[in-house]
């Protein structure tokens, strides 16, 4: 019951700070994209400041040995610089530019109960689909010891 | 290029972004976990996955802000939760199928890589931003340049 409370309350947080700062409005997010046009640069200073408050508390929150609620810390798990970081970051950028959702805002608008995120966040959860049965092809084609070398987890 | 001044709102969005990270920092203290919101969605498709509870909770609230805030705000916030005429439906389908699996190829979004990577000085995710910023621009750009702003 804790552990409902709080994930419910910080996914709200979350929300809260994705509504405030604008990320949640396709128009703002198209004003701050369109660099050469009228750019609004607003949206640059989400990312700074969640990054000043989140760089120092997660320093704090690695230094801990477990979680307060949980077994374990998530690991990061690639760390590798490579094609596939930079091809699937480019697809996503796209998509963004495209839609003017990325997937934080684009479940905040669903709550919304309109008919534009929901047809984009369908079209996500199949791309989301489609990356995962391409990945268990790929395993089935070459053994599991292919997917060590190429680091898919 | 000229700026938009009228909509620049810079302290709005600084206070909303502190709030994300305070967000993130709850969610990495309380439950160990990276607030990647691509990665948290995905956990809840791929067929390995565990945890699918703890990221279900974590996703209603997401959707409960946006249920709620178009209830009371309706005002200010019901109408442009949605792209208010610029994108079709087929672009939105088309634009999901790329953020899906997009995300998923280059492992995170703007909160993985953007908040988190970025807190953390990873190189790996300050190269996905600086990809996925650009193409996202080129996109705009391409758009209002050869289609008038809407497609």
């Amino acid at each position: 019951m804790k552990n409902v409370l709080s994930l419910l309350l910080c996914g709200a947080l979350f929300g809260v700070g994705l509504v405030l700062s604008g990320m949640t409005l396709p128009s703002k997010i198209f004003g701050f994209l369109d660099v050469t046009g009228r750019w609004d640069p607003s949206l640059a200073f989400v990312m700074l400041g969640a990054i000043a408050v989140h760089a120092p508390l997660a320093w704090l929150a690695r230094r801990r040995e477990r979680p307060l609620l949980g077994p374990s810390f998530e690991l990061v798990r690639f760390t590798r610089i490579d094609g596939r970081l930079v091809l699937g970051s480019a697809l996503f950028g796209v998509g963004w530019g495209l839609g003017g959702y990325c997937p934080g805002p684009a479940l905040v608008a669903l709550g919304s109960l309109g008919v534009e995120p929901l047809v984009l966040v369908l079209g996500m959860l199949v791309g989301v689909a489609a990356f995962y049965l391409r990945q268990a092809r790929r395993r089935e084609r070459t053994g599991p010891l292919a997917s060590l070398v190429t680091g898919d987890a | 290029m000229s700026l938009d001044l009228e909509n620049f709102e810079p302290l709005r969005a600084a206070l909303g972004g502190a709030l994300i990270g305070l967000s993130a920092s709850w969610l990495l203290f309380a439950h160990g976990r990276i607030a990647g919101i691509s990665g948290i969605l995905a956990g809840l498709v791929e067929p390995r996955s565990t945890s699918r509870a703890e990221r279900t909770w974590f996703l209603l609230g997401l959707l409960l802000v946006g249920l709620v805030g178009a209830q009371v705000f309706a005002a200010q916030f019901g109408a442009e939760f949605a792209p208010s005429g610029r994108r079709s439906l087929g672009a939105l389908l088309v634009a999901g199928l790329l953020v899906g699996y997009g995300t998923r190829l280059g492992n995170g979004c703007t909160s993985g890589h953007g908040v988190c990577g970025l807190s953390r000085f990873s190189q790996r995710s300050l190269v996905a931003v600086v990809t996925f910023m650009l193409t996202a621009g080129l996109t705009v750009f391409v758009i209002g340049r050869f289609f008038g702003g809407s497609v």
